[in-house]
């Protein structure tokens, strides 16, 4: 009653409880996938209703270039990975040196670490592709090709870099001073007590918002299209162009698009989430 | 030779002259406790005998080694003095077991089995057999406390320091940790005590140093200090102690 009554009040209850948000159940998945078989149907019947001899079907086209779809899906994850590598040791390196006690380090990894946190990805994508030279000479004499998968990959890993940079930073001093005091006491070094008792502590702090980093780099792969890399939204894309570019394909291979993203990202956020509530009764 | 000698120390922090000319001295074997009125600069005094902070003059030894040298061997003066926090500070991510063997494992190098060996006697030492898988978060203050004081012995020190480590702890875990610490004493080590709880002070402390305002007021014999007290400010600490 009262929550009919005043619709835009907060739930407290909900709020202070442990339950899992609303925003992250089950039924949403299924929900979309019935959204996504309806406009299937619904193409369906359109297309039958037009010519009886006409091209095939939406669903059927579809299905047959699902295969493509996944394949370019494969790059994405690839990319994520690799992305996601990078901008770890990196950021974790970033984030050491933010807080380090000479300005000449802090102060670079400080401005680093604000210039790709606060700057669109697209935008750093394209500086990559443009600053960063096709062919690498090698101090070996060989080359090294950067190929476009490649370039986008490094300007996907810059702003979660610098991200994951503020959360080791954050993470690092949230440690209470008496955990230092107490190793400086037992003899350890700084680097031991880094090593030991600082960074340890820092991973439990530090991974539900590193994998929610992760979710987000995996989202934004797709960008990569745009400069011809063959993922699964370009080769989703190719796909209609070859299939004859009709309008009535778009619907679903979007909606497939969205489904395949949802379907590998959404198990991650429930997971981070399920991480971080275990952190939280823990501590 | 003392096993701890302390000349004429200054400490500023800045601008504030916390330590202003301090000396005090501590055989092999005695129990030191320090009392003061909150500020007088206790735990500062205490953290500059193991070069926790550092001192801008005087002199401060600990076995005839120099703690106020830029040369100083750290991890020598370390493995000598153990001390123990009014927070025990120990590592919320390792079991009590693993908190008294880290120092010696990681640091010394030494055998981990041997120092398993010594850590699970150390912990049956301080009354907490059964403990040892247990993580500080599981633990009461004081069972904490008695964690804390089994991994500084876990180096072997030959002098503990004692910052008010009751002061944080509910009425019923103080004593168990005060019998830890009284037991330790009774086995010849070496103790300087920064403490409030002037029973306990009286019952175990060779000698009583009272500082206020960066200076020791006076100091002697426990039953002399606190029963006649010479200087007044001494007296009305004392009597709002009691
Ligand atoms: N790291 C620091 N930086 C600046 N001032 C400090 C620092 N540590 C201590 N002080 C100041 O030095 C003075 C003495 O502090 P100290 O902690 O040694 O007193 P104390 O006798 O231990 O007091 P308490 O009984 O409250 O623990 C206080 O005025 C305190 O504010
Ligand atoms: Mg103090």
């Amino acid at each position: 009653m009262r929550a009919l009554a005043k619709p835009f009040r907060i739930d407290v209850e909900a709020v202070s409880s442990f339950l899992p948000s609303r925003a992250l159940r089950g039924w949403h998945g299924i929900l979309l996938l019935a959204l996504f078989l309806a406009s299937l149907a619904i193409a369906t019947a359109h297309a039958q209703s037009g010519a009886a001899a006409g091209p095939p079907s939406p669903l059927a086209t579809l299905v047959e270039w699902i295969p493509f779809i996944l394949r370019g899906f494969l790059l994405n994850l690839g990319m994520s990975f690799l992305a996601m590598a990078i901008a770890t040791v990196l950021g974790i390196g970033l984030g050491l040196l933010q807080l380090s006690r000479s300005r000449f380090l802090s102060l670079p990894a400080w401005l680093v670490t604000h210039l790709f946190r606060n700057s669109p990805w697209l935008v750093i994508l394209f500086v990559v592709m443009l600053l960063v030279p096709f062919e690498l000479q090698l101090p070996g004499g060989g080359t090294f090709i950067m190929s476009d998968w490649l370039k986008a990959t490094f300007a996907f890993s810059l702003p979660v870099m610098a991200n994951v940079s503020e959360i080791v930073r954050g993470a690092i001093v949230s440690i209470p001073k008496g955990q230092w005091e107490s190793a400086e006491s037992l003899a350890f070094t700084h680097g031991q007590t880094l090593r030991w008792i600082i960074l340890p502590q820092c991973v439990k702090r530090a991974i539900p918002p590193w994998m929610n980093w992760y979710a987000l780099l995996t989202m934004a792969t797709p960008m990569a299209s745009i400069l011809g890399v063959r993922e699964a939204v370009g080769n989703g894309q190719a796909a209609m162009e070859a299939a004859g570019a009709r309008p009535e394909l778009l619907v679903p291979f979007y909606l497939f698009l969205l489904l395949l993203f949802f379907a590998y990202i959404y198990p991650i956020s429930i997971w981070t989430r399920m991480i971080e509530r275990k952190y939280a009764v823990d501590s | 030779m003392p096993l701890v000698s302390i000349k004429e120390v200054h400490k500023s922090f800045g601008k504030l002259e916390v330590l202003r000319g301090v000396s005090l001295d501590v055989k092999k074997g005695e129990v030191v406790c320090i009392i003061g009125p909150s500020g007088s600069g206790k735990s500062t005094l205490i953290r500059c005998i193991n070069g926790l902070n550092d001192i801008q003059k005087g002199s401060i030894t600990v076995e005839g080694q120099e703690v106020n040298d830029p040369k100083l061997d750290k991890l020598a003066l370390r493995k000598k003095v153990g001390i123990v926090f009014q927070q025990y500070n120990l590592f919320p991510h390792k079991t009590a077991l693993e908190n008294v063997m880290m120092a010696p494992v990681k640091v010394l190098k030494e055998p981990k089995r041997e120092v398993e060996e010594r850590a699970r006697a150390l912990i049956a030492k301080v009354r907490l057999s059964g403990k040892e898988d247990v993580y500080p978060g599981h633990l009461s203050g004081g069972q904490q406390q008695r964690v804390a004081i089994a991994r500084s012995l876990a180096m072997r020190p030959d002098v503990m320091l004692f910052d008010e480590v009751t002061a944080a702890l509910d009425p019923e875990t103080v004593k168990e940790v005060l019998l830890t610490i009284k037991e330790l004493a009774a086995e010849g080590m070496t103790c300087i005590l920064v403490t409030h709880e002037m029973g306990f002070a009286r019952e175990v402390a060779d000698h009583v140093y009272f500082t206020d305002r960066g200076v020791i007021v006076e100091h002697g014999p426990p039953e002399e200090l606190f029963t006649q007290a010479k200087d007044e400010r001494t007296q009305r600490f004392l009597s709002q102690i009691f």
